[in-house]
């Protein structure tokens, strides 16, 4: 790889880190707003115009506390739990198709840090690994309440990636492809998988909410009310990055549900623009979905009560799972169909 | 099996319809609620740019009176210590000597009057027991502060100002019948 690519992807790299850092930041401002809004109140508006300045304040809070770790708790896997939830959150960033190839200095500047040929599996192989950011955290701990609840937050998170696979299958078999960018490219104009795929839609919208630790499956965030959580022994910038990382998939999440279904960079009379007006506008249409999907996880949080455990676990394992599986099989039975199959 | 009272509430314990078993459309008539509230007017006053409506008889800051020639009507009695639920008022009863005749209306006074304003309540009694018309509660509103100890209130808080006399006809006209 010679220098150009090198400093082209680090560029890139920099610039997808600084993003996401920053949608996640003004993800917590919008999710205090859009919970005061809905609850006919306002929200944080002192802290500057509007209260845009809060993000900075909390950031700063969090920054001054003192970073402490527990005298008997496993003093690296205490320190490495955080490192795992962060660094899985945004390495799934990596991946995802950001719009149309730009033109600028000469070369032709793909908009995706790796597009690899696997790429929603990628995705999902790390959504697991981020599993064991929570229940080394609580394992590291050394306290039986955010043990208990590491285990319930982790049992909640394994039970449903099994649909959103089974969910992936459906999206993959429709567009034949694993990666990523082949997959929005199939949803070119207004064909997105959404229209296509309905009941694929929900259950992966279901599963990321469970994935994302969001209401109304917030288990492992409700257990931190009440008795511990998996965060209940950290402080300062250790709990900073388990918050940030949690935010930082939802809007990953938001990113791959809008790749996935709701057709990525594409929109509506794509077909009239070229070159890098095509890019910009298709990445202007990609974030206006994000933000549609993160305002509708944020809604949704706001209005329904959580789950109790064994009513998440039932609807987790003998609701979505075989909803999947029939889905899954009408779809290959049809474009079976379609391809001759049966002939 | 009869029912004694008409108070207690049937429980229903029927199974779940179909659509109702599926959530869906429960949750999304949920969130067109929630949506709702989205366009409607917020509820926040925006203190200190915006202050909320106080009812007229609100009962604030006490004040300790003095009439027309300037002299404290308070004369130690202790009836508004007495009537005090919380317990926070204190005073020290002095007598009058030859000089202080300008400044007192009866030969005893208050030597020291403090008001605990952590443990009073803003109940009025004090301003209801009080026979010579000395202490009043007004609408203004207790400062906050960073000690305890700075809201023990002395005669230099309460006491009203020769010159510069509190008004209490707000609290105390109000419902009262016109004067003819």
């Amino acid at each position: 790889m010679n220098t150009e690519m090198f400093f082209e992807k680090l560029i890139l790299v920099v610039v997808l880190f600084s993003v996401s850092l920053l949608i996640a930041m003004y993800s917590t401002y919008l999710e205090r707003k859009v919970a005061a809004w809905l609850q006919d109140r306002v929200g944080p508006d002192r802290a500057g115009p509007f209260g845009i300045l809060q993000p900075m304040a909390d950031g700063a809070k969090m920054f001054f506390k003192e970073d402490f770790i527990p005298i008997n708790s496993d003093k690296w896997l205490f320190i490495l739990a955080p490192g795992i939830a962060m660094f899985t959150a945004l390495i799934t960033g990596s991946v995802i198709p950001w719009g149309h190839n730009i033109v600028a200095f000469g070369r032709d500047i793909s908009l995706q840090v790796a597009d690899i040929n696997i790429g929603i599996l990628f995705i999902l192989g790390f959504v697991s690994i981020g599993v064991y950011g929570i229940m080394i955290g609580g394992w590291a701990s050394n306290n039986k309440y955010s043990l208990f609840a590491a285990i319930r937050a982790s049992s909640q998170m394994i039970s449903y990636e099994l649909a959103m696979g089974i969910a992936v299958i459906t999206v993959v078999l429709m567009s034949g492809s694993l990666s990523l960018r082949d997959i929005v490219d199939a949803q070119h104009g207004m064909s997105w998988f959404v229209f296509k795929q309905p009941l694929a839609f929900l259950i992966f919208f279901v599963c990321a909410l469970a994935e994302c630790n969001r209401a109304p499956f917030d288990l492992a965030e409700c257990e931190s009310e009440l008795i511990g959580g998996y965060h209940t022994e950290y402080g300062s910038m250790k709990l900073g990055f388990f918050l940030f990382a949690e935010y930082i998939n939802i809007f990953i999440s938001a990113a791959v549900i809008s790749a996935l279904f709701l057709g990525g960079y594409n929109f509506p009379g794509m077909d009239a623009f070229t070159g890098n007006t095509l890019a910009l506008l298709g990445i202007g249409a990609f974030f206006a979905k994000i933000f549609l999907v993160i305002f509708i996880f944020m809604w949704i949080r706001w209005t329904l009560p959580r789950f109790r455990y064994d009513q998440l676990m039932h609807l987790g394992w003998k609701k979505l799972i075989p909803i999947a599986l029939i889905n899954l099989l009408i779809t290959a039975v049809v474009i079976a169909f379609s391809e001759g199959w049966f002939n | 099996m009869e029912s004694l009272t008409n108070r207690s509430k049937m429980v229903s314990n029927k199974k779940m319809t179909f659509l109702e078993k599926l959530y869906l459309p429960a949750i999304f008539g949920g969130m067109l609620i929630t949506i709702r509230h989205l366009f409607q007017k917020r509820n926040t006053i925006k203190y200190p740019e915006e202050q909320r409506v106080f009812a007229p008889v609100y009962r604030g800051q006490h004040v300790l009176k003095r009439d027309e020639q300037g002299r404290e009507n308070c004369t130690a009695c202790g009836l508004c210590a007495v009537a005090c639920p919380a317990e926070a008022i204190t005073m020290i009863a002095a007598e009058r000597e030859k000089g202080e005749e300008h400044l007192y209306r009866e030969e005893k006074y208050a030597e020291k009057y403090e008001i605990n304003m952590l443990r009073c309540i803003f109940c009025g009694l004090c301003e209801e027991a009080c026979p010579k018309e000395a202490i009043f509660l007004t609408d203004r509103i207790v400062p906050t502060d960073l000690q305890r100890g700075e809201f023990i209130y002395g005669k230099d808080k309460l006491v009203e100002d020769v010159n510069d006399r509190v008004d209490i006809s707000l609290r105390q006209l109000t419902g009262k019948r016109k004067e003819k």
